[in-house]
């Protein structure tokens, strides 16, 4: 029978080895910390965490998830130990993504059961506001029994301040080690997709909104602008749970919408009119799948639906591949089975008897992975014929460097909704690459990792090489940025302290693209990133005011983005602080960092960098399976874009850009 | 369809079913007393567990509302029920045609996840739909079912080339899928 506790109330336990269930309707983090007969924590070992996820007696998971079973055997802890307490934790507060307070999802439910799955006694934490950390449950030995008590007890400062409480000597370490483990957990997700269509040709139950992660950054379906209207969202809460702010225009603001509500249609874009229906697909010939047609997606331009449809591509891939790599998992693991229960069998040691079984057991893991692999296949075929056409009607900012739609490119008069970063593909589908669209304008900064790899295929790039290469691939990054926005509404700077970067930025000097010539030495740095940092300044200012249009007259409000190249080489502590503010600060007024680095060569600065990292998006500049799909979480690698060898199409479409920047100008 | 009876989802043109739903309706049991026209919020939850050789590989359920592979979708958590006008609050889709092949059982579950038994929820019933054509193929009337508060509804299940759906009804207790395995396993 199960105890439905309020807060403070205990419930007697009778077993020792229990589970903890928790569910949330949002990622938290779980721990569990031992005390003693004070409640005192005595050391980090005394705290199972997603960075130490397992501890005598105690059992947790590696990352923050919406639930959590936490394995806990109160035989196997010391006898020192007279408590057990569950903690949650938002990832918000450890530094991640998501909601800053509990008060804002719903409220957490917490249940203690035996192994067998029986419910003893739960808990649904409620009457939390801007707690960001809380002790949900507490068992605790009393004259030789365990029981369990409702706590509930939040804490606004997260887990460093929860654990100070508890007198953990070393707190706020532990809250910065757990913070550090759930990022290189989550920072592994590529952005969250946009909402599900119901797109008749994929999914076949129709106006079942998919839900989405919750990363913000998608306007909900049906909303007819997809773009984000303001650039003056919090970074730490999601579009929408902020409030109205005051748009901060690029160029076109109008001072009229000060302090009042948002206008939430796109200025350029007719709302009323029904869009243009999407392109329809001839119809299929009997028992043959349906011909795939470009654009074959939900979505009101012609752009929406060619996202939608590559966001499609991108689900279906990870599903299709899911159901392939459960099935072969399966049939290994029945093989396994089946061959050690031939082994065991006294009278296969005689005669034939147990070759026979070994080869059935071989036979039927054969034909299961064979089956598996043909419905595999025959998705991966009718994902290639898509990718066929889609590929080539792709617009320049979701195109491949070497798509003809790049030899016809002129400056765009909009804001594309997202920019290609890249190609993501799984080693089962080898021939299928999916664009990797990023919505613009950018949510969180770039980090073209320049440390050494060795990369997927075997070949070794030494560190000489890996620095150009990845310098490379963030000069085609920028201009393809600098390409998609209209003439004047992004501006490129660049720090190359020590000028070894000047090779490789020559498509952008050459061209007279940039704002300024790239800044050198100790000095450069330090005023480039003085004028952003006081940029960023005077936006937030301007937009805490309430008064975006009381920005000094001529104020170029164009997005920035910042190249750093060779970090940390000439930065002091100072220009570090700075880098860290702008990573922070900087998104949510359009002012953007790419960093060129090898997060090695900068461990002398120690953790305090890591936030630094956390708050870039990683990106590599030879194929890397570092991404994470948000559906299932399978490893993608992660191709950069290659502008083909030889090729003048940087140049030529920079020349344009650079043109049309002066014309602009006058 | 009655309990224990197995239906072959082969169509009579000899096609086999594709689609299947799984809707799940109910209306909150008004409270008898001095404010009678208030009513207690009951929340009714269905699942779907996906297994291979009796192993569960995957479910469905409102906090995982596709399964990995894609094949069965929930279309979201309803909390509070309908006005009881007959319709699905809840609805489970299942293509049949995207089941991984190692998957060979799929079984249907309804909770009640606010703890009340199925005497306290009215005009509440399960159902199962062929949604290519949108004929019902098995519906049960869950209110007044007795003090239970989960139902083990249905199965269905792979035969030589198509699949087949047996009816349960098993009565049993927990308040999500979890608590359900032990019940279910017997079924598989």
């Amino acid at each position: 029978m199960t105890a439905e506790l309020v807060r403070g109330q205990n419930h007697p336990l009778s077993q020792s080895r229990l589970e903890i269930r928790i569910s949330a309707g949002t990622p938290v983090v779980a721990a569990a910390a031992l005390g003693d007969e004070s409640g005192r924590i005595h050391g980090t070992e005394w705290v199972a965490h997603p960075g130490a996820p397992t501890q005598p007696g105690l059992e947790v998971s590696r990352q923050a998830a919406a639930d959590h079973r936490l394995a806990v055997d109160l035989d196997a802890v010391t006898d020192a130990v007279h408590r057990v307490s569950v903690l949650l934790a938002l990832p918000a507060a450890e530094g991640g993504p998501g909601p800053a307070r509990f008060g804002s999802v719903a409220a957490p439910f917490v249940a203690v059961t035996g192994l067998d799955g029986e419910e003893v006694a739960s808990y649904t934490i409620t009457g939390l506001e801007a707690e960001s950390a809380v002790v949900a449950l507490e068992l605790y030995r009393r004259q030789g029994a365990w029981k369990v008590r409702a706590v509930g007890q939040g804490y606004a400062g997260g887990l460093a301040e929860l654990l100070t409480d508890q007198s953990l000597p070393e707190a706020v370490q532990l809250a910065g080690t757990i913070g550090e483990a759930v990022a290189r957990g989550l920072a592994r997700s590529v952005q969250a997709p946009p909402p599900r269509p119901s797109d008749g040709d994929r999914s076949r139950q129709p106006a079942a909104p998919a839900v989405g992660p919750d990363q913000g950054g998608t306007a909900p379906q049906g909303t007819p602008d997809p773009v984000p209207p303001s650039y003056g969202g919090q970074p730490s809460g999601g579009p929408g749970q902020d409030g109205p702010q005051p748009a901060y225009g690029a160029g076109a603001a109008d001072p009229s919408t000060t302090g009042g509500p948002i206008d939430y249609s796109h200025p350029r874009r007719q709302t009323s009119a029904p869009p243009p229906p999407p392109p329809a697909a001839p119809q299929p010939r009997p028992g043959q799948p349906a011909q795939p047609v470009a654009g074959d997606a939900t979505g009101w331009s012609m752009e929406e639906r060619l996202y939608n449809q590559v966001w499609g591509m991108f689900e279906d891939l990870a599903r299709t591949t899911a159901a392939y790599r459960s099935a072969v998992d399966f049939a290994e693991s029945r093989m396994d089975k089946e061959l050690e229960q031939a082994l065991s069998d006294p009278r296969s040691r005689l005669g034939g008897q147990g070759d026979a079984a070994r080869e059935a057991a071989r036979a039927r893991h054969a034909e299961l992975v064979g089956q598996a692999r043909e419905s595999l296949d025959r998705d991966l075929a009718q994902l290639v014929a898509e990718a066929e056409v889609v590929e080539p009607a792709l617009p320049p900012a979701f195109a491949r460097w070497d798509n003809p739609a790049w030899h016809a490119y002129r400056v765009p008069m909009e804001i594309p909704m997202a920019l290609r970063l890249g190609d993501l593909r799984l080693p089962e589908a080898d021939p299928l690459r999916i664009p990797m669209l990023l919505r613009l304008p950018l949510e969180r900064g770039l980090w073209i990792d320049s440390g050494r790899a060795d990369s997927l295929d075997g070949s070794f790039t030494d560190s000489h090489d890996m620095r150009r290469l990845a310098m490379e691939t963030a000069v085609a990054h920028a201009a393809r940025l600098l390409a998609v926005y209209p003439a004047g509404e992004f501006t490129v700077h660049v720090i190359d302290p020590a000028g070894s970067g000047a090779q490789a930025l020559a498509p952008l000097t050459g061209t007279g693209v940039l704002a300024a010539p790239p800044a050198q030495g100790a000095a450069g740095v330090g005023d480039v990133l003085g004028r952003l940092t006081q940029r960023v300044d005077l936006v937030q200012m301007a937009l805490r005011g309430g008064a975006p249009d009381a920005l000094p007259p001529g104020f170029d409000t164009s997005q920035q983005l910042l190249v750093v190249n060779d970090f940390p080489h000439g930065f002091d502590d100072r220009a570090v602080n700075q880098l860290r503010y702008l990573a922070d600060e900087g998104p949510s007024v359009g002012v953007h960092l790419m960093m060129v680095a090898d997060r090695e060569e900068s461990s002398a600065y120690g953790p305090l960098l890591d936030p630094l990292w956390r708050s870039l998006l990683r990106l590599t500049a030879v194929p890397d399976d570092h991404l994470a799909d948000p559906w299932v979480g399978h490893a993608w690698t992660y191709e950069p874009p290659v502008v083909p060898p030889g090729s003048q199409v940087l140049h030529q479409v920079l020349t344009q850009v650079a043109a049309a920047r002066r014309a602009w100008r006058r | 369809m009655t309990k224990g009876q197995a239906i072959s989802l082969q169509k009579n043109d000899g096609g086999s079913l594709t689609a299947v739903r799984m809707g799940l309706g109910w209306q909150a049991a008004p409270r008898r007393g001095l404010f009678g026209s208030r009513t207690r919020e009951i929340d009714l939850d269905a699942s779907a567990v996906l297994f291979a050789d009796k192993q569960p590989v995957d479910v469905v359920f409102f906090r995982h509302l596709v399964s990995d592979d894609g094949s069965v979708r929930h279309t979201g958590d309803n909390l509070v029920g309908g006005v009881g006008q007959g319709g699905d609050d809840e609805a489970i889709l299942v293509d049949l045609s995207r089941v991984p092949v190692h998957i060979d059982q799929i079984v249907f579950t309804v909770n009640s996840f606010t703890g009340q038994t199925f005497q306290e929820v009215q005009n509440a019933f399960c159902r199962l739909v062929d949604e290519t054509n949108g004929q019902e193929l098995a519906r049960y009337t869950l209110a007044g079912g007795g003090a239970y508060t989960a139902q083990i509804m249905a199965k269905v299940h792979r035969t030589g080339t198509g699949w087949t759906m047996t009816a349960l009804g098993n009565p049993a207790n927990g308040r999500t899928f979890q608590d359900l395995m032990p019940a279910i396993l017997p079924v598989l």
